[in-house]
């Protein structure tokens, strides 16, 4: 590691009001791959950085579906074909009776999906970020505000994006090396 | 011996409920606050540990959309999931032929029983935790007066299921007693059944108090009475078996040296789990309270007097340089 590059930029933000105004000052301005970071949810955060919808309810809808069909299936195959026995006079496959089953591993793998869905869209775990270097980027799990924007960004320029953060409020703005 | 499924299947609903809430808890819940406990860790161990379970949560907010997209998911879940959990128990019971478990008064019976001694629970072991460790900010006056209403109308309902119980013992005329509960006052389980009465439906009713509502040892006390009714509810329903059609199972099962050492010895690892709980974990979700604060609000009073102006500043500045 002769040299190390450059991954982006990072600034501290007073509060949960001039981070939403600086995420939405970034947004109007053009930029994609910049990231808000704060220790708890921001209302109204996903519209000023103009994120689209999150896609964790399709991955529970998935989950669900599959396990509905996962537990019809099983409980047709297994009780009208592989191994039918004639009980009472019953049925060797009705719905009614299959109900519970079906609506608990249709809940698991529902469950199961938003948990794991989020793990995954959030790509985590993440043992290692840039930003770990950064001493103040610390108190992000207590009370800090930031943003960052990475190099990747179209838009990204060392200079003037460090001057937009300044004038929207950031502080300590910081180059953050890979 | 038609009634040997019913723990099985009671277990195995238990256990989905298990593995249900331990994704949304144990998986999902906590690791914003794990993130918090890492990164204020004095340790090398303690970062590692918590780090690890962290999973590296570090609150960019595309993470925070799915995280409360799921969260919003998983109690929307969970809701119907308490319900099924119940009355699917119940379900397992009606397949049975011992008299009187079949009654429909059990599903809704079952729930309010559940929401009942769990929130009891829950008192149990919040009251004492709000003192030692100081949460009284947190866990507020008004949280466990709430807590206190929700105990007297549950109580109320199931004091209502437990005297239907009784009515449908004595409509149905069967010569064998049809109840769980109707079989217990003749029975030897008549102590715990008087036991089981006074605490699920007379003592609540001190509820219907203000005073004791809010005073904090009051609700304390009531709350482990409705434990000890719940404990004997469930003792009266297992002893009921005694007496059902048939004479194999006629006869007490009284609970021996061994039972009760087990029952103590469940007490016991709940308790030390509990308490190892609040040692390494939080006990309150520390991002939700933060959230909830009007600071957190980025359109709170306080930021607009003195932000205002420099923000809408800052966005033409923004927009003239990028425009």
């Amino acid at each position: 590691m002769a040299e190390a590059r450059v991954w982006g930029l990072v600034a501290q933000f007073d509060d949960p009001a001039k981070l939403l105004h600086a995420a939405e000052g970034l947004r109007d301005a053009g930029y994609k791959r910049y990231e808000v970071w704060s220790p708890f949810p921001v209302h109204g955060m996903d519209n000023a950085m103009g994120l689209s919808r999150s896609k964790v309810p399709w991955i529970v809808l998935g989950g669900g579906l599959t396990g509905m069909a996962c537990a019809l299936l099983l409980q047709w195959w297994s009780g009208a074909v592989e191994y039918p026995v004639m009980i009472g006079g019953k049925p060797l496959f009705a719905f009614e009776f299959a109900t519970p089953v079906t609506f608990e591993l249709s809940v698991l793998l529902s469950a199961f999906g938003a948990v794991f869905g989020m793990i995954g869209l959030n790509k985590l775990p993440t043992p290692y970020h840039p930003l770990d270097k950064i001493a103040m980027f610390r108190r992000v799990t207590d009370d800090g505000f930031f943003i960052s924007i990475e190099t990747r960004d179209a838009k990204f320029d060392l200079h003037r994006s460090r001057e937009l953060l300044e004038s929207l409020g950031g502080r300590h703005v910081t180059v953050v090396e890979e | 011996v038609a009634e040997l499924p019913q723990p099985a299947a009671v277990g195995r609903v238990r256990g989905l409920h298990l593995l249900h809430g331990l994704a949304a808890v144990l998986v999902h819940g906590p690791h914003p606050d794990l993130a918090t406990l890492r990164d204020r860790a004095k340790s090398k161990v303690a970062y590692y540990a918590y780090g690890m379970f962290a999973l590296g949560w570090r609150g960019a907010n595309r993470h925070w959309q799915n995280y409360e997209k799921a969260y919003l998911i998983l109690a929307g879940l969970s809701t119907p999931l308490v319900l099924s959990v119940h009355t699917i128990v119940s379900f397992d019971f009606a397949t049975s032929v011992i008299p009187g478990w079949h009654t429909t008064i059990f599903p809704p019976y079952f729930v309010a029983g559940a929401i009942f001694s769990g929130f009891a629970m829950v008192l149990t072991l919040a009251i004492p935790a709000r003192k030692i460790f100081k949460l009284e900010e947190f866990i507020t006056v008004r949280h466990v007066e709430n807590m206190n209403k929700i105990i007297l109308v549950t109580g109320m309902m199931v004091g209502y299921a437990y005297a239907m119980e009784f009515f449908i013992a004595w409509y149905s005329g069967s010569p064998t007693s049809p109840s769980p509960s109707s079989t217990a006052p003749s029975a030897p389980t008549g102590g715990p059944t008087g036991s089981w009465w006074s605490c699920n439906v007379i003592t609540p009713q001190l509820f219907w108090f203000q005073k004791i509502r809010q005073n904090m040892t009051a609700s304390f006390i009531l709350s482990i009475f409705v434990n000890i009714g719940m404990w004997f509810e469930r003792f009266v329903i297992t002893m009921s078996l005694h007496r059902d059609f048939m004479p194999v199972v006629v006869g007490l099962l009284p609970p021996d040296h061994l039972g009760r050492g087990l029952s103590h010895r469940v007490f016991g690892l709940f308790f030390t789990l509990f308490l190892l709980f609040l040692k390494f974990l939080p006990a309150i979700a520390i991002a939700e309270v933060k959230g909830v604060m009007p600071q957190a609000d980025p359109h709170w009073e306080g930021y607009h007097a003195d932000h205002h102006h420099s923000a809408d500043h800052a966005h033409a500045a923004g927009e003239k340089h990028h425009g």
